[in-house]
């Protein structure tokens, strides 16, 4: 027991600088790996949506027909998962946290596709409609032998009008 | 004179409480003659969102429950995961869990020691606890990437490695936490208008403390020997310390307590460093759970139960979760008979209250 006990801690801090940083003023150093905010390589994303399905907050949305990523940072709670299961690794969690505001910000990145992406687009896209325009001509034929075997006239016509549609 | 009995409404909102507590107090003149402890301000329903979420997502969920305890809810949520599908955590994983867990607990003290002295007036005292406590924070984010929360466990191990150079800060660090919190505890423990506020102040008898299940420093404070990490879960088995106990019972056995831990905790430290193994930091871990399980760690501020049902689906039947707030809380009512008026505000902080976790 004793008084005064607080003193030597308390005069030792009269001389010596203040702990708290001078903040705007004086930049912070966030050590590397810091949990701040997600950032994505897009040109790298194949728009698998696995870091929209395993999101916790359900903070990202993945369009694949615009092949777009979107996350909203006020939902997001930088932990990480999306940046493990992704296939391609192009989600990194980086320093800096995201900065207050009035409204909610949404952060949102579109892959833009390459010469190369865009011939093996349209090769792939050719492929699919001459496999659809097959299958209707094997569909017209199967209909014609049909009608050829005495069915319905109603039945046969229908499947007579989609090759051209 | 007849002495007249008034009931005081205390909390949800007080400026001693950290977290919305509510209390009927049932006073006669100064004196508390009975509390009645109402909570459920901030229930969110994390224990329902098993339901909607899978279970590696709900390891995520669950360290969101409290900003204080965020390790330990992660740690046993995974632990029990774990043990219903018999996965065994490689020996590194298991350290550096230990050492996160220490520092965690090291933090949580070094908070509950600032609120204590803000609680008793004694501003300068709070925020050199807390510049300390600042130490411990930067070396979690330094090995985390989080201050608070840290989201490094999964199912199976953990996601970061603590490696040579953050090993060489860390250990200084808590040197340098070692230092200051000798000169600062001195405040705590021999100061006389501090021993004013708490000797002899919040009594639970050791056989009461037993009966009413009391856990954690509150019952260590009461001279239970209570400690889960002797169970001997993740490294603490291959560590070596004994659980610090106090005789007195009262608000400053509590504090002592308290302090001591956090010598202790950089003994573990430095113990789990020394024997930590080179090694894997996970191992994979496929399929779904299937059974259930009951866990009990040691928190920083008691013992937490966490059960688990699982179905064999992706989403689990039921989470649950006892915390030690809720089991101090029939200490709080016990030590709160037959006080005085002007201590219900440090009584309230002495079980240091988490009613976050407790409503989850």
């Amino acid at each position: 027991m004793g008084i005064m006990k607080f003193a030597p801690t308390m005069l030792k801090q009269l001389f010596e600088k203040p702990v708290t940083k001078n903040y705007p003023a004086e930049p912070i150093n966030y050590p590397e790996g810091s949990r701040g905010h997600i950032d994505i390589d897009i040109q790298q994303c194949i728009s698998c949506g696995m870091c929209m399905r395993v999101c916790p907050p359900g903070a990202i949305t993945v369009d694949r027909k615009t092949r777009t990523w979107t996350i909203n940072r006020f939902d997001c709670v930088q932990c990480g998962y999306c940046t493990t299961v992704c296939p391609k690794k192009c989600l990194y969690l980086n320093p800096g946290y995201q900065t207050p505001g009035p409204e909610k910000y949404i952060y949102s990145q579109t892959h833009v596709l390459t010469e190369a992406e865009k011939q093996h687009e349209a090769e792939m896209e050719a492929k699919k409609q001459a496999a659809i325009k097959a299958a209707m001509a094997k569909k017209a034929a199967a209909a014609a032998a049909a009608k050829k075997d005495g069915a319905a006239p109603d039945a046969a016509a229908k499947p007579a009008d989609k090759p051209q549609a | 004179m007849a002495k007249k009995r008034s009931v005081v409404p205390f909390g949800p909102q007080h400026p001693v409480l950290p977290e919305p507590i509510h209390l009927d107090l049932v006073l006669e003149d100064e004196k508390v003659v009975e509390a009645v402890p109402n909570i459920g301000f901030i229930h969110r329903g994390l224990e329902g969102l098993t339901e909607k979420k899978d279970f590696r997502q709900m390891t995520y969920v669950i360290e969101r429950t409290c900003g204080i305890c965020s390790f330990g809810h992660g740690l046993g949520y995974v632990e029990t995961i774990e043990n219903i599908m018999n996965v065994e955590v490689p020996e590194r994983a298991k350290y550096l869990r230990t050492i996160w867990s220490e520092l965690a607990r090291m933090h949580s003290h070094l908070l509950w020691l600032g609120l204590i002295s803000d609680a008793f007036g004694f501003e300068s005292l709070f925020y050199q606890s807390w510049r300390i406590r600042e130490r411990v924070l930067d070396c979690l984010e330094l090995t985390t990437g989080g201050r608070l929360i840290f989201s490094v466990l999964e199912p199976g191990g953990v996601l970061r490695d603590i490696n040579k150079d953050q090993e060489k800060e860390i250990l200084k660090q808590i040197g340098l936490v070692e230092e200051e919190l000798k000169e600062v505890e001195k405040a705590f423990l021999l100061d006389y208008s501090v021993q004013t506020r708490l000797k002899g102040v919040g009594i639970i008898t050791k056989e009461r403390a037993h009966e009413i299940g009391c856990c954690g420093p509150v019952a260590r404070a009461s001279g239970l020997s209570y400690d889960m990490r002797k169970l001997g879960y993740e490294a603490y088995g291959n560590l070596d310390f004994e659980p610090i106990i106090s005789n007195d019972c009262d608000s400053y056995a509590r504090c002592e307590v308290r302090i001591k831990e956090i010598h202790q905790s950089i003994d573990l430290i430095r113990q789990a460093f020394a024997k930590m193994p080179e090694g894997d930091l996970s191992v994979p871990v496929k399929g779904f759970p299937k059974g259930e399980c009951f866990t009990r760690i040691e928190q920083p501020r008691g013992e937490a139960i966490y059960y688990v049902k699982a179905n064999g689906t992706k989403m689990l039947d039921r989470f649950r979760l006892r915390t030690p707030t809720f089991a101090n809380l029939e200490g709080l009512c016990e030590m709160l008979k037959n006080c005085e008026y002007a201590d219900v505000g440090i009584l309230c902080v002495t079980i240091d209250p988490c009613i976050s976790c407790t409503e989850r």
